[in-house]
Parts: structure tokens; C-alpha cells; sequence
């Protein structure tokens, strides 16, 4: 008879709360925030021993972006509400129509993945984006933004023009390709000491 | 009748709880693996600018943070409310900038020095003179890859 008794089961309840502890832990200690930004590469520091030319850019080929330290922008010479940049500045950077005051346009071939060729007429045109040491960081982000912007949207039509798709939904090759027709040449001077 | 009320006082059976644990396991692991551990104490608060095109930053061991902000009120007595810079775990100048990107760069193996980046959060208030001197000395780091940390939003 005495075989026939069981062992025990080991009372598994407290296990739980155990498991919860351990949860509640990891929930304080932990965040789950995911960082999102604008990206941009600098421009080297030049080399202090190489005397620095000054690379001369035609007029038509530079749209110039000033924000003042209230906040106010100026683009291409007048001053320009936050909203109509993106437009202004997408205009400036295809030219659609070939005027003559707004950026040259040089024909590259560029190789396709697939082995073809493709010639596209890459925009000269460079944007310089300028501020005074007491623009807030804010307003900014919110210029830099909107020229990113305007820069997607050109990207996202011509590779929907090439491929057939939007340019976040690439390859990685065709990517490659876009970016190099529609380069994202913006240079930032340093601040201007201004104001106070 | 002595039947019928013999069953009514039949107890309904204790809900079995030994699946318990391996639920709360599972809920474990997911937050174990979809979050990452807080390695920072901030010493300046921050409300980041917004934007509608910011990316998502890749590889976060690959990513350094420069704070800039007002220090935080129990820091406020002693440092004031001047927009500081915050360095690892202390406030920092411009100057200091060029070893920590060093010290960072360290940090890293050789094959993923090249794709360091910088994530800049700073306080959306901050002026752009602070900003600059931060940059200006990326540069001479040559830590040339930043990141403008901003939260993202669909439209204004």
C-alpha cells in the first residue's frame, strides 16, 4: 500500500508572483521609447593646412534660407511663411518648367541594378541654410524638416516615375540610384553673430 | 429531494492557476526583448522639437547622446537655469566634447566606428548658438554623422 502513495506536488502558486516581480522590475528599469531624428551627415572639418577656395555657386543655382532670431524666414530673397517653403524649395530643386533663375540640371547616367542604363537630369541647385546664434533649436528643426520634406517628396515622385513605388519601399540597390540623382545638398553656414 | 439537495452543495472546483506563471513568463520575455534598460540619469530636461519626417535611429549601440537643457530643479541651486550640455553622467562644456567622442569611439569595434552616430537631444527652446559650438566641435571630432532627435508626428 505504502507504494502506492504519490509524492507530493511541489504547490506550484507562488511561482506566479515570482513571475510578476520579476516583470514589475523589468517594467520600472526599462524604457521602450524608440529615438527618432533627423539625420545628417556634417561636412568635414577642413584641413587647416590646405588654403580653402571659395567654391563659387551661380546664383541661380543657390536658394538661400534664412531664419532670423524671432523665428522669421526668409527664402530666395523674401520673406516666407513656414507653410509655402516645402513647395518653394521642391520647386527649386526639380525646375520643372526650366527657368532660367532657378538650378541647372546636368545629365548622369546612372547603372541600374538590373544592368541598364538611366540618364537623369540631377539638379545643381544647392539650398544654404542659415541662422543666427539665436534662432531657437525648435524653429530650426521645423525649417530643416520642411527641406526634408520637400526633398522625400522629390525623391518619392522620381522613383515613382522610374519604379513604380514609393522610395521608402525600395531596394536597397534602387535607393542607391535615387539618391544619387536627387542628391540632398543642404549646406549650413555657421551662424551668423547677429542680434543683441 | 435528499438527492438533489446533496448535489447543490457540491463545491465548484478551485480554478486551476499553474498556466499562470508561464502567461506572465511570456508577457516577461516580450518586454525583455521590446525594451531597452535606462543607462542614463538626466541631469537637464528636455521637450524635443517635433517633426513629421524624423527616422527611426538603427542600431542603438552604434549611438552616442549629447543632451542639452535646462538642468533639472534639484540641479537648478547649483547650476542655475542656464542650457547645459550633458555628457555621460555630469555636466559638460563644448571642450569636452572632443574626449568623449573619443572615449565613444572606443567603445566600438573597429568595423562599426565608421557608422557612429551622434544623437543631438536637445531641448526644443535651446538657442541655436549652443547648438552650433556643439557641431562645430562634431566636426572636429569628426563625428560627422548626427541626429537630430525629434519626436515624430504625423502633420501639424
Amino acid at each position: 500500500m505504502a507504494s502506492n502513495k504519490k509524492a507530493p506536488e511541489i504547490n506550484a502558486s507562488s511561482q506566479a508572483d515570482i513571475a510578476f516581480t520579476v516583470l514589475i522590475f523589468f517594467l520600472v528599469v526599462s524604457t521602450m521609447n524608440v529615438d527618432t531624428g533627423i539625420v545628417r551627415v556634417l561636412p568635414p572639418m577642413p584641413d587647416p593646412n590646405v588654403k580653402q577656395e571659395d567654391i563659387k555657386v551661380k546664383e541661380r543655382n543657390l536658394f538661400l534660407v534664412f531664419v532670423s532670431g524671432s523665428g522669421q524666414l526668409m527664402a530666395g530673397g523674401q520673406v516666407m511663411d513656414l507653410r509655402y517653403l516645402k513647395d518653394k524649395a521642391k520647386e527649386f530643386i526639380l525646375n520643372p518648367y526650366n527657368d532660367e533663375n532657378l538650378p541647372e540640371k546636368k545629365d548622369q547616367t546612372f547603372d541600374m541594378p538590373d544592368g541598364t542604363k538611366w540618364t537623369f537630369p540631377v539638379s545643381e541647385g544647392v539650398i544654404s541654410l542659415q541662422n543666427t546664434r539665436d534662432t531657437d533649436y525648435q524653429v530650426y528643426i521645423k525649417v530643416q524638416n520642411e527641406l526634408t520634406r520637400a526633398f522625400n517628396e522629390v525623391r518619392d515622385d522620381v522613383s515613382m516615375t522610374k519604379f513604380g513605388k514609393k522610395f521608402a519601399d525600395l531596394e536597397e540597390e534602387q535607393r542607391k540610384v535615387i539618391t544619387k540623382a536627387v542628391p540632398l545638398k543642404i549646406s549650413e553656414a555657421e551662424p551668423r553673430k547677429m542680434g543683441k | 429531494m435528499a438527492v438533489m439537495k446533496k448535489k447543490g452543495e457540491r463545491e465548484v472546483p478551485a480554478l486551476s492557476t499553474t498556466s499562470l506563471p508561464d502567461v506572465v513568463y511570456i508577457i516577461l520575455f516580450f518586454f525583455m526583448l521590446s525594451t531597452s534598460m535606462r543607462d542614463q540619469e538626466l541631469l537637464v530636461k528636455y521637450k524635443l522639437p517635433e517633426a513629421t519626417e524624423a527616422q527611426k535611429l538603427e542600431k542603438k549601440n552604434l549611438v552616442s547622446y549629447i543632451h542639452i537643457g535646462v538642468p533639472v530643479m534639484h540641479m537648478q541651486a547649483k547650476f542655475g537655469t542656464a542650457p547645459k550640455i550633458q555628457l555621460n553622467d555630469s555636466y559638460k562644456t563644448t571642450k569636452d566634447i572632443l574626449d568623449f567622442v573619443a572615449g565613444e569611439r572606443d567603445n566600438l569595434n573597429e568595423a562599426d566606428r565608421a557608422s557612429m552616430t551622434v544623437c543631438l537631444k536637445a531641448d526644443g527652446g535651446t538657442k541655436m548658438g549652443i547648438v552650433a559650438d556643439v557641431k562645430q566641435e562634431l566636426r572636429r571630432a569628426n563625428a560627422l554623422k548626427i541626429s537630430y532627435a525629434s519626436s515624430k508626428v504625423l502633420g501639424y
